[in-house]
């Protein structure tokens, strides 16, 4: 029944581990050879792949485990998911039917425990009720604001028969998801649009999940009105546009959060204004009127004010705003966002006889052409990468965005080069989060999925180090970390990797790397205490940016007291 | 009105309340009170809500309610036309000296002695919260042993229907997904 419903979804691939509950659907699974399992070797990374796979195709990513720990192991991955709205169907087994409740062996609540991190769940009670409970889960999650669900299934209602009946749609009178704006709203918006002085589009990941990216384009050329991104919103628009100005928040450029600083009118699509991306919202674009177009009516209003709330798809309302929208030059607008950006230019990588992380990524961008996917761990090598990597290629970066979870990368890297198996995938690691998914070597080099694997190998818990530096006076408590021989490690897998700790050894490695058919790892011995700047400090407004310090001036120097110093105001 | 009343027609499922409650709990909305029925349509529950408008952002809670797919239609119905009422049980201590007082309270209220023992009355009361609560301030004299509330159930008036109309703003009637 489960393997016959994955069918007619269209599944190609599983990413699983088996155990006790699930052994009658493993039995099963011969019979469909269209169906590819993937053994990982955690379920935390079965439910990584999936998400990647799901990010990078756009379909939905499928994974599957036992009940119990094997349940309980997938949790991280669909709270990963949920927060960053990627459609995966999570298939747990659950203890034969007469055993729920009784604490049996191997018996967890999963459903319970998933209930905030999925946008719905199922226990299933009955196998006849199979076919319905996969049609509606894959509608669920591949419509409205995409996100996680996951289907429970005891072990005797996986062995017991049924007539297989597929229904040709679903029946859920409480979902109705809205894809058209409202007319209404539209013209209003096109009206604030037209009259903009200043206007900026923040731009998030729905315009990705939506396919938008023609639409979007269209608007800014038409009404010439710049664009910033979102981390997960990187990819959505090309980065060399000459209407681009990068990413905005935490760690984005400066003169993207000046220009929201600036900005007389924000178009914020796809995207939920999140505290990493608004930094303090009662300072968040003091002088704008927002537009706020989203596919989830709850995200609009949560955090920001909001002037003109739209409800629907980014392809669909963008299709609408373009019918409205006029043509307009906001010369003064642009040239001033240009002004800023060549005052604060922070993705020019200082020279330095160190290795510099900075380097390493902008070297993979130009070994690359830009054609890679990127895969990103959290952290200062997620930060690296989203700044140093130029992102044209649609739907290029690969990141955990809301959850920030560290080992997503190896695992989402499967998952990306699984999906489009013929593009080149680059994972970023950074040597703490590697360590906590490592295990997924085995899987990678068992399906021969070839990943290139880039460590930012600092020794440290970079990010936290970098907080540590700035904010707690370099008390670097719980942040040095020892790993292992990254290069062994690798050979111990059965891969092949290289140990880079020069400059000139940086661009080889990286050739010999694409050269090479199968997966490989390159450990980057990268300077211990680099930090990634531009920084706005926790609870500041986005326009209290640290910037890099010149050179002159000593890294270390910089403290939360004397952080003023190169804060940039406008 | 700091009291908004929520009324929400949800599928009758098991775990449906839980969901809500679950729901409620993480985004830190406060719940004043909740009751849950069958509705007039079969498989469908009518749940009333009231949350306290002065720390919970309503519309927020709306929204968020509205998204649980077990939910079918969700609204505030608080300034709408709305017939309110709570049922309240209220075991009171009864002398033979008190007694012919505390029914003469009661029927005074309109409510019922439903149980009688030698040394209590219990009493049934319907009505809005505020008619409850100065039956209870009436007899807190006499020593109240129990009380048990239902929590506030609402319907709007006339014929509006199961569920009001929604008209003007989109954002109120759209379904997020």
């Amino acid at each position: 029944m489960v393997c016959e419903s994955l069918v007619r979804e269209g599944v190609e691939v599983i990413f699983g581990f088996p155990g006790g509950s699930v052994l009658p659907f493993f039995d099963t699974l011969p019979h469909y050879p269209q169906l590819r399992h993937i053994l990982v070797r955690h379920e935390q990374g079965a439910a990584h792949a999936a998400d990647g796979y799901a990010r990078a195709t756009g379909k939905v990513g499928v994974c599957l485990a036992t009940s119990g720990p094997g349940a309980a192991n997938l949790v991280t991955g669909i709270a990963n998911a949920h927060l960053d709205s990627v459609p995966i169907i999570a298939i747990t087994g659950q203890v034969a039917r007469p055993f729920i409740g009784k604490d049996a062996f191997q018996e967890i609540d999963i459903t319970g425990i998933t209930q905030p991190i999925t946008k719905h769940n199922y226990l299933v009670l009955d196998t006849a009720s199979i076919p319905r409970i996969f049609k509606e889960a894959f509608y669920l999650a591949r419509t409205g604001r995409p996100g996680p669900l996951l289907i429970d299934i005891p072990r005797d209602v996986f062995i017991e028969q049924a007539e297989f009946h597929y229904p040709s749609r679903v029946e859920l009178p409480g979902y109705k998801p809205v894809l058209q704006g409202h007319p209404t709203q539209i013209k209003k918006a096109a009206k604030l649009i037209n009259e903009a002085q200043r206007p900026l589009i923040i731009a998030g990941r729905g315009i990705i999940i939506s396919g938008a990216y023609a639409e979007l384009k269209q608007l800014v050329e038409k009404a010439q009105i710049p664009v910033v991104t979102t981390l997960l919103g990187i990819s959505c628009f090309p980065e060399s546009h000459v209407l681009s100005y990068g990413m905005i928040g935490m760690h984005g450029m400066a003169y993207a959060n000046f220009a929201v600083n600036g900005a007389d009118l924000i178009i914020a699509i796809g995207m939920r204004f999140d505290d990493r991306a608004t930094a303090k919202v009662s300072a968040f674009a003091p002088d704008a009127k927002i537009i706020h177009a989203d596919v989830d009516a709850a995200e609009i209003g949560k955090n920001v004010r909001v002037d003109v709330p739209i409800v629907g798809d980014a392809k669909a309302i963008l299709q609408q705003l373009n019918k409205h929208t006029t043509t307009a030059q906001h010369t003064a607008w642009i040239r001033q966002l240009d002004d800023w950006r060549r005052e604060h230019m922070a993705t020019n990588i200082r020279d330095s006889k160190k290795l510099l992380p900075q380097y390493v990524i902008r070297k993979i961008y130009e070994v690359t052409r830009g054609e890679a996917l990127i895969v990103t761990g959290v952290g200062q090598n997620q930060m690296w990468a989203a700044q140093h990597y130029w992102y044209d290629k649609p739907n290029s970066l690969i990141s955990s965005g809301g959850l920030g979870t560290m080992g997503f990368e190896l695992p989402a890297a499967l998952g990306v080069k699984v999906g489009r198996p013929d593009e080149p995938v680059w994972c970023i690691a950074g040597d703490g989060g590697f360590q906590m998914t490592i295990q997924e070597l085995a899987t990678i080099v068992q399906e021969k999925a070839a990943v290139k694997i880039a460590i930012m190998d600092n020794g440290y818990l970079g990010m936290v180090r970098q907080w540590q530096e700035l904010f707690y006076k370099k008390r670097y408590v719980a942040t040095p970390l020892t790993g292992p021989d990254f290069v062994k490690i690798a050979e111990a897998y059965g891969l092949k990797g290289l140990l880079v700790k020069h400059n000139e050894e940086v661009v080889p490695a990286i050739q010999r790397a694409m050269a090479e058919l199968g997966p490989f790892l390159i450990d980057f011995k990268i300077e211990p205490e680099e930090n990634v700047y531009p920084m706005v400090p926790p609870g500041a407004a986005l326009t209290e940016v640290i910037e890099e310090p010149k050179k002159e001036v000593k890294v270390a120097k910089v403290t939360a007291d004397s952080a003023k110093l190169p804060v940039s105001n406008i | 009105m700091t009291k908004h009343t929520l009324v929400a027609l949800v599928e009758d499922k098991p775990g449906v309340l839980n969901q809500m409650a679950s729901l409620f709990r993480r985004r830190g909305f406060n719940i004043e009170s909740i009751a849950v029925g069958q509705s007039e349509v079969p498989h469908l529950s009518r749940m009333t809500i009231v949350v306290d408008g002065a720390t919970t952002m309503v519309e927020q809670v709306r929204k968020q309610v509205d998204k649980l797919i077990d939910v079918v239609k969700v609204s505030d119905i608080t300034s709408d036309s709305i017939v309110a009422r709570e049922l309240a049980l209220i075991k009171v201590k009864a002398t033979s000296s008190t007694r012919s007082e505390i029914i003469e309270i009661a029927d005074i209220f309109r409510a019922n002695i439903v149980d009688v023992a030698s040394d209590s009355l219990t009493i049934e009361i319907t009505g809005d919260e505020d008619k409850i609560n100065s039956l209870l301030n009436l007899l807190r004299s006499f020593g109240i042993k129990e009380i048990a509330r239902t929590g506030r159930i609402a319907i709007t008036r006339g014929s509006l229907g199961p569920v009001p109309t929604e008209k003007g703003a989109p954002k109120t009637k759209e379904k997020g997904g």
